[in-house]
């Protein structure tokens, strides 16, 4: 997996690409990770609501929730528990994906948002003023504004980046009791994720699939990647997600255009006098 | 959920894909406003070298408006309002809301200095080169805001990056004719009803345009709810704003009337945008419909012998 955008900066104190590999296929629910991920980084409780949603009452990966462990009941036969009955649950525990070229960092127009010397993507609070504009520039929803005791600051994962400084592993992978969310350097994970993917797949198991392990992706491959069991929307995750920056030129291009006719429209507008 | 979604496409409880964007009714009011201004300077510019005077004292009066309330919508917005300054800290290509503040402050300053030197009649040439660098970085703040939520995710943003800026050019552009033929006697305000009249005309065009180029999918956002109830209102008062300047514009009643609907018109337009963007973000087959259809390297499965990733299996189509 290449470096993440601008990790060149660093020169001789850039790190080797830390991030997650977070295989789904052996998630058993728990939630360890949400809360492993609420106690260590003071995310703020944001209420307690039934959803609704099978064994899912988080909800969602927002300002207050850094980890979410979605649930899916399916009608279907469980690929893994052969002999089982008609019936599979999916479980995978989503979170901020650190990608490669990220949406966020490009809009950000405080430079609250960096890149870290491990190429992992983090928001400075004291610097975030609340724009809200790399909400709109996440494919995958992560962040959101803290409305919280008045906060007004955009939060997501940071990949526990204090721990990282400490040399420990984040959170939330710390806590995982299945090692479903697994933690290294990133070229490591991608090379175990191909193998346990194949073992998979060899085993008859011919829905696991890798997601964002890609570098050719949209948004060159991500910190934090997956091993899926059905297509990504039913996690709620974009099928194929592209960073807008991708498009900046046309769009450049097209205010640059828009521009000039204002300019012609404007000159248009005197020709033929004043009266 | 968008009534033209399929309902057998996949989804994770119907629930959004991307996150709606946090900003209120502040950041249509903003674009409007900005536009105006934007567009003002630019006419005030025009009615300068064209040694219009009366016409340039209106629009400088419309710019002067719009950057004096722009401000207010603009910082209100914020999460963290004092912090407004932090934007001052970067400049970023990549963001064009970085390179908007940056135009947005240039204009501001030059529009408050060329109409301050005019109301205490000091510095004229000062206020002449303040007056002629706001009418040159007047197009630009007429038209990054376009561009601004062009680089985003939302599909009815993102989808129409070539036509916005176009969009909220001509809307600019109407708004500031409108704004300057009810300021100014008739007898001067021949090139502000002409500007109403091109920008009005245009607007109507590019938003029907954009709304083409969407799709059925995407672009039925502006059928639907609160964007489609902005859009319908728009068209009807720029169609009525712009007929109107033509045929009764050079009656002061007509001027009037036809500013009012083409300034409500061009508010609306900027409403509908936004409206139309908050509700395709809520809509998750407007995330994962077209980029299915794009196809991509995101979804790969690898064998373990060979190692590397190989193309999607026939069960993610």
């Amino acid at each position: 997996m290449r470096p993440g955008d601008g990790v060149e900066t660093y020169g001789g104190d850039a790190q080797p690409r830390l991030g997650f590999f977070t295989d789904t296929s052996v998630c058993i629910g728990c939630k360890a990770c949400e809360v492993a991920c609420k106690e260590w980084n003071l995310v703020p409780e944001d209420g307690l609501v039934w959803t609704g949603h099978s064994y899912d009452n988080t909800g969602e990966l927002n300002a207050n929730t850094w980890r979410h462990v979605a649930f899916i009941e399916q009608q279907a036969p469980d690929p893994i528990k052969q002999g089982n009955q008609d019936f599979r649950w999916l479980m995978e525990s989503d979170v901020c994906k650190h990608c490669t070229h990220a949406g966020c960092l490009d809009v950000c127009p405080t430079g609250a948002i960096f890149r870290t010397e491990f190429g992992t993507v983090v928001i400075q609070d004291d610097v975030c003023n609340g724009c809200g504009y790399c909400v709109t520039a996440c494919p995958f929803g992560v962040i959101t504004k803290r409305e919280l005791g008045g906060d007004g600051g955009m939060h997501k994962c940071t990949l526990c980046y204090d721990r990282l400084q400490d040399g420990m592993e984040p959170a939330c992978a710390k806590a995982c009791p299945t090692d479903s969310i697994q933690f290294g350097p990133l070229d490591e994970l991608v090379e175990r994720a191909r193998e346990r993917c194949g073992d998979l797949v060899e085993a008859g198991v011919s829905e696991a699939r890798l997601y964002l392990a890609d570098e050719n992706d949209g948004i060159g491959g991500a910190g934090a990647f997956f091993l899926l069991l059905d297509e990504p929307e039913v996690y709620g995750l974009p099928p194929q997600p592209v960073v807008p920056t991708k498009n900046l030129g046309t769009i450049w291009g097209a205010a640059a255009a828009a521009a000039g006719a204002l300019a012609i429209g404007v000159a248009a507008a005197f020709l033929g006098g004043d009266r | 959920m968008s009534a033209t979604s399929p309902t057998d496409a996949l989804s994770y409880y119907s629930q959004p894909i991307i996150k709606e964007p946090v900003w209120e009714a502040d950041i249509p009011l903003y674009f409007f406003t900005g536009g105006l201004a934007g567009a003002s300077d630019l006419l005030a510019l025009g009615a300068q070298f064209s040694g219009n005077r009366r016409l340039r004292t209106s629009a400088l009066a419309a710019a002067t408006f719009g950057t004096a309330v722009s401000p207010y919508f603009l910082i209100k917005d914020l999460g963290r309002p004092l912090r407004f300054l932090n934007m001052l800290r970067v400049v970023k290509i990549t963001s064009p809301m970085s390179v908007g503040t940056w135009i947005f402050s240039a204009e501001s300053a030059t529009t408050s200095v060329a109409a301050a030197c005019r109301l205490f009649g000091v510095f004229p040439r000062v206020r002449a080169m303040a007056q002629v660098l706001a009418g040159l970085i007047g197009p630009a703040q007429a038209t990054y805001t376009g561009a601004l939520v062009a680089q985003s995710v939302v599909p009815a943003w993102h989808e129409a990056r070539r036509e916005l800026p176009l969009l909220f050019a001509s809307s600019a552009a109407a708004s500031a004719g409108a704004a300057a033929a009810i300021l100014t006697p008739v007898e001067q305000a021949a090139p502000a009803r002409r500007l109403g009249i091109i920008g009005g005309a245009t607007e109507l065009a590019t938003s029907k345009l954009m709304e083409k180029r969407l799709g059925k999918l995407i672009g039925s956002v502006y059928h639907e709810g609160e964007a489609g109830k902005y859009s319908r209102f728009a068209t009807a008062s720029t169609l009525a704003g712009t007929a109107l300047m033509a045929v009764a514009g050079k009656r002061r009643v007509g001027a009037v009337a036809a500013g009012a609907l083409l300034l409500t018109g061009s508010l609306c337009e900027r409403f509908a945008v936004y409206h139309a963007g908050k509700q395709s973000a809520r809509d998750p087959h407007h995330t994962s419909i077209p980029q299915k259809e794009r196809g991509g390297r995101a979804v790969t499965q690898p064998s373990s012998r060979t190692g590397n990733g190989s193309s999607p299996s026939a069960s993610t189509r």
